[in-house]
């Protein structure tokens, strides 16, 4: 079993949510489809610990094992090596029928011969419990998506983002221990997602129950999750909070995966414990940490982030030389491609103020500085 | 000039296309138009009309033969149709809703067998067989008939159904399960009121092919069981009245109202 938790999970900064239980654990999960020539690994050795209350997201692109994983905490699909833990039993061998656990998938599922209440009430019917019982979580699970109004109706006879708030309301009508969310905002448009977003933040607030949310969309899990997963091609690169995931990303993927970023080469100067100089191009230096492979002399790949470079007129500082390619207007900020004496791109973000954007134009020689704690190193 | 080119190509717009769909429904529909007509005839003759009359209709109605045939078609097409609708519900969700398994191709062309074995094929080994049990038992009930009828009634009810499942999301009976609702409550609270359509098209279809079935009926049934249309193929070699007319309309009445049904049924999507 190799252990890859230890280096990619990083001490999260709340230690709130370090300090409360484990719920959802997979220990060393692989997952292999078909066999021989046709053989696919979606996951593996993924291990991950998902605590009580938590919002955790899933975050990587498309085929990188994220509905695989959910699959498996859910019970629809079985590891082909490891195990899967909730709430600290091992549930790998229990169908999906037996697992506190419910999900809310991407296309609804909303049972099409049932009315709204009907959705809704069905989970709670399967376990047994007492009509009235029932009645009285279905007014509760009604009132809270606030879909009151429309209990009687087909599903088919409500709207999309309605038909979202009902498959909300049927996962978490019999008070999962873990609620798992597949994309379930993918098919609303970008007003309706937004809304949505507050919305399941809420829900999550209000019910406590832990969330698991996949997404391959990285502005959504910076704003919503308590903490991340970084995948990709069945693997997971890099555990953390969205502060840490966004500032200080583990490797080159992640760092490009979420945001923009800037990549320079650099090499290693001086390293004093965790930390060190590194030289940037145009004999620029930077104090930052260091990953524990790395020396004195070694070449490093510093990334920095748009709207951590400052623009300026030649001459006005100590900052990389360079000429104004590109201007992008983008509203509230100003994006500015710049070249390098080197040749190598930056992409600098410059927030407009009130009277617009600095009186920069194409072709102006500049100088792109940056405080010296904004640049960063990855490991790979 | 160039709009010619531009236009696409239409088959409606190819010579002779309307003159032959037109002789081609005249050909399917004027015989049938001819026999309903004569149902109604006042005389004794399909071929010469001497007024409107119900006097056949009346005829069949009041015929004891033929309220015993219409009894026994009924009873046989509603127990073979039962039967097989039963069966090929079974057969589609073994053929849906599994992993697939070897073999898996081979089972789905045996149980569409009875639509590609020619059907006196068919007739004569079930004579045959019938025969040997009938005589090894002395028993020679309609069960015998129900049996046959149920046999090459499966394929008929089971491609709507097959198709239903096909076309219904896997989604919904995963949600099932992650509701709590194990293998059993999944198929009754969510896959079989979802299927639901496909199955009863599926027995319409049955009952309207058990109905009119004349080959394998003419060779399984024993003295005395015959049913509507073996009848009235008895009553065509002796002599023609419009009250085989009269029973032909009524027999197309019933299978139109079901057929439409059917595909009322069958459109209906979700
Ligand atoms: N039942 C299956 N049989 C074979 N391969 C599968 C199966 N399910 C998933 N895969 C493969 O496993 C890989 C991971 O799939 P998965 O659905 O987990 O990706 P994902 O991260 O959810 O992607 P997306 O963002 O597109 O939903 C993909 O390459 C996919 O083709
Ligand atoms: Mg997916």
């Amino acid at each position: 079993m190799r252990e890859r938790t230890g280096s990619i999970e990083e001490p999260t900064e709340n230690g709130d949510a370090t300090a409360r239980r484990p719920m959802v654990e997979a220990r060393s999960v692989s997952k292999v489809f078909g066999s021989g020539d046709s053989e696919l690994r979606a996951l593996d050795a993924v291990s991950v610990t998902i605590r009580e209350g938590e919002f955790f997201t899933l975050l990587g692109p498309s085929g990188c094992g994220k509905t695989t994983l959910l699959r498996m905490i859910a019970g629809f699909e079985h590891p082909s090596d490891g195990a899967i833990l909730l709430d600290g039993a091992d549930i790998s061998g229990l169908p999906p029928y037996r697992r506190p656990v419910n999900t809310v998938f991407q296309s609804y599922a909303l049972f099409p011969h049932l009315t709204v209440a009907g959705n809704i009430a069905f989970g709670l019917e399967m376990l047994g419990r007492p009509a009235a019982e029932v009645a009285d979580t279905v007014e509760r699970m009604l009132r809270m998506v606030r879909m009151e109004a429309m209990r009687d109706r087909l599903t088919s006879q409500i709207s999309g983002g309605q038909q979202q708030r009902v498959a909300l309301a049927r996962a978490l009508a019999p008070q999962p221990k873990v609620l798992l969310l597949d994309e379930p905002l993918s098919a609303l448009d970008l007003k309706l997602r937004k809304e949505m977003q507050i919305e399941l933040k809420r829900l999550q607030t209000e019910t406590g129950i832990t969330f698991v949310f996949v997404t391959h969309d990285q502005e959504e899990a910076l704003t919503m999750s308590d903490r991340i997963a970084v995948m990709r091609d069945g693997q997971i690169l890099q555990i953390g909070s969205p502060h840490e995931i966004y500032e200080r990303p583990a490797d080159h993927f992640v760092a490009s995966f979420i945001g923009e970023t800037n990549f320079l080469a650099a090499t290693v100067e001086t390293r004093t414990g965790e930390r060190g100089r590194i030289r940037l191009p145009g004999g620029l230096v930077a104090e930052t940490d260091l990953f524990e492979s790395m020396a004195p002399g070694d070449a490093v790949a510093a990334v920095i982030r748009p709207e951590h470079l400052r623009v300026q007129p030649a001459g006005s500082g100590s900052g990389l030389a360079a000429t104004v390619a590109t201007i992008v207007y983008l509203g509230t900020d100003t994006q500015y491609h710049l070249r390098l004496e080197s040749g190598e791109m930056l992409v600098a973000r410059v927030q407009n103020g009130p009277s617009g954007s600095p009186g920069l134009a194409d072709g102006a020689a500049v100088e792109a500085s940056f405080a010296p704690t904004a640049v960063r190193v990855l490991r790979d | 000039m160039a709009e010619g080119t531009h236009r696409r190509f239409s088959v409606r717009r190819m010579p002779g296309f309307t003159s032959i769909a037109m002789l081609t429904f005249a050909m399917l529909y004027g015989p049938i138009v001819i026999l309903v007509i004569y149902a109604f005839n006042a005389g004794e003759s399909v071929a010469l009309w001497e007024g409107f009359s119900l006097r056949w209709f009346v005829t069949a109605w009041d015929n004891t033969q033929v309220q015993e045939a219409t009894f026994r078609s009924l009873i046989v097409a509603g127990a073979a149709s039962l039967t097989a609708t039963v069966l090929a519900t079974m057969a589609a969700l073994g053929t849906t809703r599994t992993r697939p398994y070897p073999g898996s191709l081979v089972i789905y062309a045996l149980i569409n067998q009875p639509l590609m074995v020619p059907e006196i094929v068919t007739a004569v080994a079930l004579l045959i067989v019938f025969a040997m049990i009938k005589i090894a038992t002395g028993y020679s009930g309609l069960i015998f008939l129900i049996a046959a009828h149920a046999a090459f009634c499966v394929p008929f009810a089971y491609l709507p159904i097959r198709a239903r499942l096909e076309g219904m999301n896997l989604d919904y009976e995963t949600a099932a399960a992650d509701l709590y609702a194990p293998p059993w409550q999944v198929f009754r609270r969510v896959t079989l009121p979802l299927m639901a359509p496909g199955i009863v098209a599926g027995a319409m279809l049955a009952f309207v092919i058990s109905l009119d079935d004349v080959v394998i009926t003419e060779f399984v049934k024993s003295a005395g069981q015959d049913t509507l249309p073996t009848y009235m193929l008895g009553q065509l070699r002796r002599m023609v009245t419009p009250e085989v007319n009269a029973i032909s309309t009524a027999l197309l009445g019933v299978t139109v109202v079901l057929l439409t049904a059917f595909f009322v049924l069958n459109r209906q999507r979700r």
